[in-house]
């Protein structure tokens, strides 16, 4: 999930293993990677946590309040809330993740190319994200999915542009702050061609605010999600998605509140869990930035 | 092991600026004779970085730069930017002021030896980095295979100047540049980084152009010196006749401000009076004139290098100064 743990066992004294141990220190952090790494699961073994199919309908068992049988209830067509709130964490974090990997795709060269290049390159990259960081983040992702067409791999995209812009930002400026430092002079009187300048010296030094960023960004794109699949954007039915269940639900908020509660409960939990998650790691691998 | 290994010739270098062209330096010539360490001084602002940038090939697109960079005989200056770059840290190469930001700070000492040979001799992860552990105990690393694994920050100043010399001189290069490299190291590290660079320079015959202000530096560990003054070369030679008879009346004011040991006590430094001339407006003819006592009408044409003997030349209307500096 973060470099921190993606880098095996980082060296001694190395930034990564400062990081960590700085890292752990954060209690609500930590509880918030416990809260993330505790829903990826649930996600990932869906098929095995999940009591019912979540798909099933049946007549025989519709809005029931939660029982020992239907932990979170059924809902209006007699499926299993628990079973579909499991399954929708799928829709959700992948949602998330594979959609911030798309806008850092996205975003971090382009940044990086504008923040290096300088010039009219600059000018016109950072135009077009200003543009783009006009438009409110969710009515930008709505109106591109609305034109891409209603289904979830189509949201994915419309939030992963939506996403972009403040990558191309942040990396630009990190970028433009590299450039003037003399180890990117160091490199440079080394002979290294700009592309090895921009991958292997700037990039790992600007990994650890785009990281932070990805992370704040993740609970954003699943609130996104959510919102596109409520508006019947997102997640097709029958398939689970937390958004459309929370749609579904308001026409019973008073007969069945467990159907609204439930999912709204879980998109409520993971995005806290990565923002608590994102502010642990800003503290954890930019030390300027602690003791706020 | 004579003959020269740079030759540089009416290099001009010329900044675009939005209040027109700023001509930072205004033909300066000299040349670095092979395995000899020649001296770069002058104030801040005469043009010293730009000169090392220019033969780098490191100005911004912005800086025009015209005249002749002769590396072992090879015109330089005109090539396009890709040879220029295959040149960088392969045939030149460049140490930095400033050995705390200097290291990139995420990657080991190690890594960013193993860089230089990684890029120029195509040289494998594991040949690369132990190679440049070797490189690391040439430049007197104690226990260089450990402190390869260790990141710039754990590493003091003195040790992250001999990694950035470790750096630049992987690949032998021919020439290396190194600006004003002990400025911000203490006195005691001072020298042991200037003895270090003069053994390696005999031992690969590498020739260096040391960036500096400080005259006590020029005097123990170069050959030959050059003063800048205002984007010109003000006078150059063999640092032993430019230290003890200089033949420019900035570099006397330039030794008569350097303290001195041997001289009375409390007596006060001398200063060179006035300011550095603009150089979007610089005065016609010498641009030293308006700070120099020994100042006469022809000073208003541009003094050509005089020839004072034995390879010394001075850009002053009014060298030999020995009779004034007597009457004076």
């Amino acid at each position: 999930m973060s470099a921190t743990t993606a880098s095996a066992v980082p060296r001694a004294g190395s930034p990564g293993r400062r990081a960590l141990q700085r890292f752990l220190k954060h209690r609500l952090a930590v509880l918030g990677l416990a809260v993330v790494l505790l829903f990826v699961l649930a996600a990932v073994l869906a098929p095995l946590i999940a009591p019912y199919d979540p798909i099933a309908t049946s007549w025989s068992r519709i809005r029931r309040p939660p029982s020992e049988l239907y932990w979170f209830g059924t809902d209006e067509n007699g499926r299993d809330v628990f079973s579909r709130v499991i399954w929708g964490a799928r829709a959700s974090l992948m949602a998330g993740a594979l959609s911030v990997t798309a806008a850092l795709l996205l975003g971090v060269p382009f940044g990086l190319l504008a923040g290096l290049a300088g010039g009219w390159v600059d000018t016109i990259i950072s135009r077009i994200t200003d543009a783009m960081l006009s438009v409110p983040f969710l009515i930008l992702a709505i109106a591109l999915a609305a034109f891409l067409g209603p289904a979830l791999e189509n949201a994915m995209l419309a939030i992963a542009i939506s996403a972009s812009p403040i990558f191309v930002r942040l990396a630009r400026g990190m970028a433009m702050e590299a450039k003037t430092t003399e180890w990117v002079e160091a490199a440079r009187s080394l002979g290294n061609p700009p592309w090895r300048i921009a991958l292997l010296h700037v990039l790992p030094n600007i990994v650890p605010p785009l990281l932070v960023q990805a992370t704040l960004s993740i609970a954003e794109a699943i609130i996104a999600e959510a919102s596109l699949s409520f508006l019947g954007l997102g997640q097709q039915p029958p398939n689970p998605s937390w958004g459309s269940m929370l749609n579904a639900a308001q026409r019973f908020l008073t007969q069945a509140p467990w159907m609204a509660i439930y999912p709204g409960l879980a998109i409520f939990l993971v995005v806290l869990a990565f923002n608590l998650l994102g502010d642990g790691l800003r503290d954890a691998l930019d030390p300027r930035a602690r003791g706020r | 092991m004579s003959g020269t290994t740079l030759e540089v010739l009416d290099l001009t270098v010329t900044f675009a600026t939005e209040r027109g062209p700023l001509r930072v330096l205004d033909g300066i010539s000299f040349g670095l004779p092979t395995g000899r360490t020649v001296a770069l001084v002058g104030e801040s602002g005469c043009g010293k970085s730009v000169a090392s940038l220019a033969v780098m090939g490191l100005l911004p697109p912005s800086a025009a730069v015209t005249g002749t960079i002769g590396l072992e005989g090879r015109e330089i200056a005109e090539l396009p930017p890709e040879e220029r770059r295959k040149l960088r840290g392969a045939e030149l190469a460049m140490i930095f002021q400033e050995p705390m930001t200097s290291l990139n700070p995420a990657f080991t000492a190690g890594d960013q030896v193993a860089e230089a040979l990684r890029l120029h001799q195509g040289l494998d992860r594991g040949t690369a980095m132990r190679a440049a552990v070797a490189m690391l105990e040439a430049v007197r690393i104690p226990e260089a295979a450990r402190r390869a694994r260790q990141y710039p920050h754990q590493l003091s100043g003195g040790m992250r100047q001999r990694v950035m010399i470790a750096m630049a001189l992987a690949c032998r290069p021919r020439v290396l540049i190194a600006d004003e490299p002990t400025t911000a190291l203490d006195v005691t590290v001072q020298a042991q980084i200037l003895s270090l660079l003069d053994e390696l320079r005999g031992g690969t015959g590498t020739a260096v152009l040391l960036i500096t202000h400080d005259l006590g530096i020029v005097a123990d560990h170069a050959d030959e010196v050059v003063v800048m003054y205002a984007g010109r070369v003000a006078e150059r030679g063999p640092v032993a006749r430019v230290l003890s008879t200089p033949q420019h009346p900035y570099t006397v004011g330039l030794l008569g401000a350097a303290p001195r040991l041997d001289g009375p006590r409390g007596t006060r430094l001398a200063t060179v009076e006035g300011t550095v001339p603009d150089l979007a407006d610089p005065p016609e003819g010498c641009r030293f004139k308006t700070r120099c006592p020994f100042r006469i009408a022809i000073c208003d044409t541009k003094p050509p290098l005089y020839d004072v003997g034995a390879g010394h030349r001075a850009a002053c209307h009014r060298a030999p100064l020995e009779q004034i500096l007597e009457a004076a």
